[in-house]
């Protein structure tokens, strides 16, 4: 794919009256990660959905540039994926079944086989043809990764990234990251000190809740 | 096109598991049906009386099932995972498509009911009955997936449906006891067709103002 390059300007958020952050900038270039950190409540999730384009902001902009273009906001889905405590997948359908959905709704064509290799990478295969609702927790995280990765996407917006993972799993999503951070654009979201080593730079959303009067 | 039809499958196969809309949809049938035969009996009603009974049926079978698909959506918290698969246009006409569907099955199930039970529901005029019937579940289809989309943010959706609905669709259930009372008596079309126009505009100006503003409305 071409270069892509995520430009946040002085983003701002803020649900009624209360204000999430505001001033938020930054430009990530491909390869690029940054970690996003900051209290509960600092609004780490919220920058996270309003970079995958399922939320508004309320001032400031953002968008992606593929190439020399600017990426429509209502086309973002096509180069992100997104893993977040959030991501609720689908219950009543099969492990198989919800990729399968998922990349049939985004037009993209994949083989049975290599929804296999996908399931087979997140360390699902053995319960390919099982329900979600019967998935553990961590189960359920590895499937987000694999709703993520299904359309090799070129952003990777991480929420907690290990969270409910086994040493197994985090071992799976670290690898991840290295390959992405070193090719793709990476941006995670956490409060986990060990987790800070996964981006190239820091910002920490604490800093962006002045009571601006903006 | 195509990826919303594959979201109007996700969402027939999903409603085949679980049965969101479906089987509030024909318990509410069943019910007001069954409560509509007992209380008029043997006794003869007028047209109008017919077609009224007929279409306030459809219309509340419409407030019952037709909201779940977004709801259900909001409700199970699936809607960032649909945000993240599609664009929004394909996310509304796949589910548009499903309401459709199931509309047009219900109703005619409620259609082929009412004209075996009441025996004072005879159409003489098909084509007007059958023309005024396809426009009006494409109407009621728009205007209740749009409504659905709105009230699936909100925090009392079972009330805000109906409040919502009823201005929305009432230009539609009007035109529609029109027609369907002139097919009773066997009025040709065109004696009707300014109340077709209404509905066919109706569909036309619901579809393209619904398209226009679901984005908003999905993403805040």
């Amino acid at each position: 794919m071409n270069n892509v390059r995520l430009i946040v300007s002085n983003l701002r958020k803020a649900f009624n009256r209360r204000l999430v952050f505001d001033g938020v900038s930054f430009t990530l270039e491909k390869p690029a990660s940054i970690v996003i950190t900051g209290r509960n409540g600092s609004g780490k999730s919220t920058l996270i959905k309003i970079l995958a384009g399922v939320l508004s902001t309320s001032g400031g902009n953002f968008f992606y540039e593929v190439g020399e273009s600017k990426l429509d906001s209502e086309n973002i889905y096509k180069i992100i994926g997104l893993v977040s405590p959030y991501l609720i997948l689908y219950d009543e359908f099969t492990a198989f079944e919800n990729l399968h959905l998922f990349s049939k709704i985004r037009g993209i064509k994949k083989s049975n086989e290599e929804i296999f290799d996908l399931l087979d990478q997140v360390g699902l295969y053995e319960r390919r043809n099982d329900l979600l609702r019967t998935f553990s927790s961590g189960m359920k995280q590895r499937m987000k990764y694999a709703s993520a990765l299904i359309h090799n996407p070129t952003v990777l917006l991480l929420d907690e990234p290990t969270s409910n993972l086994d040493d197994e799993g985090k071992k799976f999503v670290n690898k991840l990251i290295q390959d992405f951070k070193s090719n793709k654009i990476l941006v995670v979201a956490t409060n986990e000190q060990s987790d800070f080593q996964f981006g190239d730079s820091i910002i920490n959303l604490d800093a962006y809740k002045i009571n601006s009067k903006r | 096109m195509k990826k919303a039809y594959y979201i109007f499958h996700k969402d027939f196969s999903s409603e085949l598991r679980m049965r969101f809309a479906l089987n509030a949809l024909i318990m509410f049938v069943v019910v007001s049906l069954s409560t509509i035969l007992f209380a008029i009996g043997s006794e003869k009603a007028t047209e109008n009386v017919y077609a009224g009974m007929m279409w306030v049926v459809v219309f509340f079978s419409a407030m019952s099932g037709l909201s779940r698909t977004f709801v259900s959506e909001e409700e199970r918290g699936t809607n960032l995972i649909l945000s993240l698969i599609a664009h929004p246009v394909n996310i509304f006409l796949g589910k548009f498509l499903f309401n459709l569907v199931l509309i047009f099955f219900i109703n005619t199930i409620i259609a082929i009911l009412y004209l075996t039970l009441f025996s004072g529901f005879v159409i003489q005029n098909w084509y007007s009955f059958i023309l005024a019937f396809v426009l009006g579940n494409i109407g009621i289809a728009t205007s209740s997936t749009i409504i659905a989309a709105i009230i699936a943010k909100a925090n009392v959706k079972g009330t805000l449906y109906p409040v919502l609905a009823f201005p929305i669709l009432l230009p539609v259930i009007l035109m529609l006891i029109e027609i369907t009372k002139s097919a009773m008596v066997g009025e040709s079309i065109s004696e009707v067709q300014s109340e077709f126009f209404v509905l066919l505009s109706y569909d036309v100006v619901m579809l393209t103002a619904s398209l226009m503003v679901f984005d908003i409305i999905w993403k805040d």
